[in-house]
């Protein structure tokens, strides 16, 4: 068979079916795969929860904007026999080293970081992956402090946190989204009064 | 040239990376590990045979004038289902991976073996030539990956070599040590194919 003339009917015709039948068939495996892809998330996003916050057998998620503008973050509150064990927070920060950082935090109602785990990043392999806790425990210094007494911040930045050797930009951005986390949860749920008495250490 | 020299020529002789230097941008950019250069190979190899495959079928029915954007189309079909089904099966991998997954598309080497091989050749050349290629491909990443691997963090497939011994000489993990690995294993290869030849 000879190949067909490149005159203007058969292009168009041609192009036509070829995106068609593309379009076809990429609709199709999009269908095929839109429920494993929703559920490796899910899963994804309740393993991180469930790493965040204390036993739970109710989860409730809501959306609530940080102060100071940027984009809501989700939080995901826990409870226990109706009383609430914590919360974990859906945060991230866009000052890493390669764009987002997105992390789960937990905190127990009063505001003391339970854990944390990153979500997503595309930080530097071998330098500032470090942040995952399946590369190393660096982030394991966040468990217990209270950002109301301890400074989230690296020591370079007087703050409490050690930063990661050779990725002290992705340590701060850490820090920046964890504390990001607690500031949305001061704003909205801590009491008046704690305010007042966190006030002075801002 | 019979079907097997047509196969193994990938692997030594025209290996896509280090003899032909095609699709430079995934064998320097993924390799920070021998999993994700594997992976990245394998991926690679999938689009090409789907690519190699239905071009050869249509390459009497395109007229050569769009010959080019139909191939881009088809070829970005393949890397978009890889995508998918990679999200959907294999989230790890995809999580690793899925940055570069899209640049498969503009990776010249699908491409090129799709303009110069699969619309001149008969369906079963071209099947043929998608695996040997893809496979040269994903043994040149798997290699340069495993380098950088030992060198930079002292284990292959995450497995340690040395116990206890984590932080290896980050240059080789880093972008700097893609290159000089890559380098060293072009003289290798070169060597080699004097050596067959």
């Amino acid at each position: 068979m000879a190949k067909r003339e490149s005159n203007f009917v058969n292009m168009v015709v041609t192009l036509f079916l070829v995106t068609a039948i593309a379009s076809f068939t990429l609709a199709t495996v999009y269908n095929l795969t839109a429920e494993p892809i929703a559920q490796a998330r899910e899963a994804k996003r309740q393993a991180a929860i469930s790493q965040v916050v204390p036993d739970f057998n109710q989860l409730e998620t809501q959306m609530f904007l940080p102060p100071g503008g940027g984009d809501s973050l989700e939080f995901n509150f826990a409870y226990k026999d109706g009383e609430m064990v914590g919360v974990a927070i859906n945060t991230y920060t866009n000052r890493g080293y390669s764009g987002e950082i997105t992390a789960m935090v937990g905190l127990d109602p009063q505001g003391t970081i339970i854990d944390v785990v990153h979500l997503q990043h595309a930080e530097t392999p071998g330098l500032g992956d470090k942040i995952q806790k399946d590369k190393s425990d660096w982030s394991d210094q966040f468990i217990g402090m209270d950002p109301s007494v301890n400074n989230i911040r690296v020591k370079q930045d007087n703050g409490d946190i050690d930063a990661i050797t050779a990725a002290t930009i992705t340590a701060r951005a850490y820090c920046d989204a964890i504390q990001r986390a607690y500031d949305t949860y001061k704003k909205h749920f801590l009491s008046e009064q704690q305010k007042q008495e966190e006030d002075p250490v801002l | 040239m019979n079907q097997w020299q047509n196969f193994s020529k990938g692997l030594i002789k025209d290996n896509p990376v280090y003899i032909l230097l095609l699709g430079l941008c995934p064998a320097l950019g993924v390799t920070t590990s021998a999993f994700n250069g594997l992976g990245m190979g394998l991926a690679t190899t999938f689009v090409l045979l789907g690519s190699n495959f239905v071009v050869s079928i249509i390459k009497n029915f395109i007229p050569a004038k769009v010959r080019i954007p139909s191939f881009i189309v088809i070829i970005a079909s393949f890397v978009t289902i890889v995508e998918l089904t990679m999200e959907a099966y294999m989230p790890d991998l995809f999580e690793s991976l899925g940055l570069f997954i899209p640049l498969i598309v503009v990776n010249c080497l699908v491409m090129g073996r799709a303009e110069a091989f699969a619309s001149k050749k008969d369906t079963l050349s071209a099947v043929i030539d998608a695996l040997g290629m893809g496979l040269g491909f994903a043994l040149a990443l798997t290699m340069l990956g495993g380098l950088r691997e030992i060198l930079g963090a002292y284990s292959i497939f995450g497995i340690q070599l040395i116990p206890g011994a984590t932080d290896g000489m980050l240059v080789f993990v880093l972008a700097p040590g893609a290159f000089i690995g890559m380098g060293y294993l072009i003289i290798l290869f070169n060597y080699l194919k004097k050596k067959t030849a």
